[in-house]
């Protein structure tokens, strides 16, 4: 079968458009994540030895909850990015696009689970 | 056209390139993402169970605090710490600094021993003070 449409025709609009925001999105994120993983790091020293009860009490603090809620939020936007870059460069077969979703998927499973947990904690429930 | 796609040349092409810490680091930071991102579900487990209560909290305070899970910790720290290096690494690059081939080799050199470094240096901390 012949194909009248010219190869630019063919290519507009499959992915090169997106780039800039994906470039940007990530570094956005990479940004908070300095920010926010190193708050994380930090909260997880204090609580080393802490029982059930005080890591509940560090949880019910709103800080605490917030900075943990936005840490999760961009720490798993830059992964879904993140892995996407991975999948779009090593797999080029029928596996591309179901991998692609299951990325998405996984990203937002993590996200959910984790801010789920933290919400949870931070209402004290 | 179909030949022509197929013909065409698909990263990532390591078998043409001669080894430089550089595309070490490279290849590191893309390893230690991936790490991460499975990683995750540590972070998922540990939050969870605390916000489940104290008998899932102390299930998962107990494999964290294993010999095994300390060693899982100790590699997730270093993947972190590497990462999050190589990220403030791009970033140098993306403002236009260092990126001359002495200075991101130097730099690539750099971000493993500073990343081995803190980590160690975080580590012996929680030994000696945890």
């Amino acid at each position: 079968m012949s194909d009248f449409r010219t190869p630019l025709r063919r290519v507009r609009g499959l992915g090169a458009a997106g780039g800039t925001e994906h470039f940007w999105q990530q570094r956005l994120t990479a940004l908070a994540n300095a920010v926010l993983i190193t708050c994380f790091v930090i909260l997880l020293l204090t609580l080393m030895n802490e029982s059930y009860e005080g890591v509940r009490a560090a949880f019910a603090n709103p800080f605490v909850g917030i900075l943990m809620a936005l840490m999760v939020v961009s720490a798993t936007i830059h992964m879904k990015l993140g892995m996407q870059v991975i999948i779009e460069d090593y797999i080029h077969g029928a596996a591309k696009l179901p991998l692609l979703i299951l990325n998405t998927f996984f990203a937002i499973a993590v996200a959910a689970a984790c801010l789920f947990a933290i919400v949870k904690m931070s209402f004290g429930v | 056209m179909s030949d022509v796609k197929s013909a065409r040349p698909l990263s990532p092409h390591l078998s043409i390139y001669r080894f430089s810490p550089t595309m070490a680091m490279s290849i590191v930071h893309r390893i230690t993402g991936g790490a991460l991102y499975v990683g995750t579900l540590l972070l998922v487990w540990w939050l969870v169970a605390a916000a489940s209560g104290p008998d899932a909290f102390s299930t998962a305070s107990a494999v964290f605090g294993s010999f095994i899970g300390q060693l899982v910790l100790f590699g997730y720290t270093w993947a972190l710490v590497h990462h999050m290096l190589g990220g403030l690494r791009h970033f140098a690059w993306d403002m236009g600094h260092a990126d001359s081939k002495e200075t991101s080799t130097k730099l690539a050199v750099a971000t493993l021993v500073g990343s081995v470094t803190i980590t160690v240096v975080l580590w012996l901390g929680i030994l000696i003070f945890g």
